[in-house]
């Protein structure tokens, strides 16, 4: 069982690495991208657990360490 | 009642000798270096969270330092109303363990800033700044990426009516709201502020203006 976590700025929160990359691409002749943003990604392995507990885990994990609620939000997926 | 200041060493902490010998030598009081994993402030009435950083600044800047074993310590010691000043990675920290409100996010212009800056004195109500007057300048450096200040309206105005913020900066560096270099808590004994204080107080480094700070800490204690 696997948690994938995604975490992002929220809207309004300066995410220079996301539009400084964003720019980039223009430079480099690919248009049409209004908007990039750049975020982070989390795998959480479990072994012998429920969904429901990976689930439990993962929010918790969430919520006391891995997200700063005041400038960034998150969710998540159970894969089996 | 003898001072003694407790400097706090994270993993990754890197202005915390620089703090020692400001304390020891430019002001001339006892103080010593406690390492995270220690549980026990009880002998000291002082303390600071130097700048650096703290576990390499994974995940977030003083997100993993929050938990360490001494910080469940240094939250006690601030409902006794003991000083704490965190300076720069050291406010960065007290945002993440709740001390204080609002976050740290990237500088406005994406670079790593290290040049002096100005500070005004926003307010003198409080242990940090009572030798101080309001519109005092202070000269001292600033080191960081992760400096802008932000918090939500409703945070900014209870600081502003509370009187909880301590220095603006002069000429914004970073775009932090409403100029903001340093705030306090609720129970006006911790102070988060992102300017080096520690580096500003022997002459020859250019100022000695952050002297003030410790100097109206000390006299407090």
């Amino acid at each position: 069982m696997k948690a994938k976590i995604y975490i992002k700025y929220k809207d309004g929160i300066l995410d220079p690495q996301g539009k400084v990359t964003g720019n980039a691409l223009k430079s480099i002749g690919i248009n049409g991208v209004e908007e990039l943003t750049i975020g982070k990604y989390i795998e959480m392995n479990f072994s012998n657990t429920s969904r429901e507990n990976a689930e439990k885990l993962a929010e918790e994990s969430c919520k006391k360490l891995l997200v700063n609620p005041n400038t960034q939000t998150y969710n998540f997926e159970i894969i089996e | 009642m003898k001072i003694k200041f407790a400097v706090i060493v994270f993993p990754g902490s890197n202005c915390d000798h620089d703090a020692l010998y400001a304390l020891k030598k430019n002001l001339n009081v006892n103080a010593e270096f406690v390492w995270h994993k220690e549980s026990d402030l009880s002998s000291y009435n002082a303390i600071l969270i130097p700048g650096g950083f703290s576990y390499g600044d994974y995940l977030r800047t003083g997100a993993i330092a929050r938990f360490s074993p001494i910080m469940k310590s240094l939250i006690n010691k601030s409902k006794q109303g003991i000083p704490i000043i965190g300076i720069c990675n050291g406010f960065q920290i007290l945002l993440e363990c709740g001390l204080l409100p609002g976050a740290l996010i990237n500088n406005k212009n994406i670079k790593f800033l290290s040049k002096q800056v100005t500070l005004k004195v926003a307010s003198n109500d409080s242990i940090f700044t009572h030798k101080m007057n309001i519109g005092d300048e202070l000269k001292m450096p600033i080191a960081h990426r992760e400096g802008n200040y932000i918090a939500k309206p409703k945070t900014l105005k209870i600081l502003e009516e509370e009187n909880r913020i301590m220095f603006k900066y002069k000429n914004n560096p970073n775009g932090s709201m409403s100029n903001i270099g340093g705030i306090i808590n609720e129970g006006r004994n911790v102070l988060g502020m992102m300017p080096h204080p520690e580096r500003a107080c022997d002459k020859m480094l250019g100022s000695n203006d952050g002297k003030m700070i410790f100097e109206s800490m000390i006299g407090e204690i």
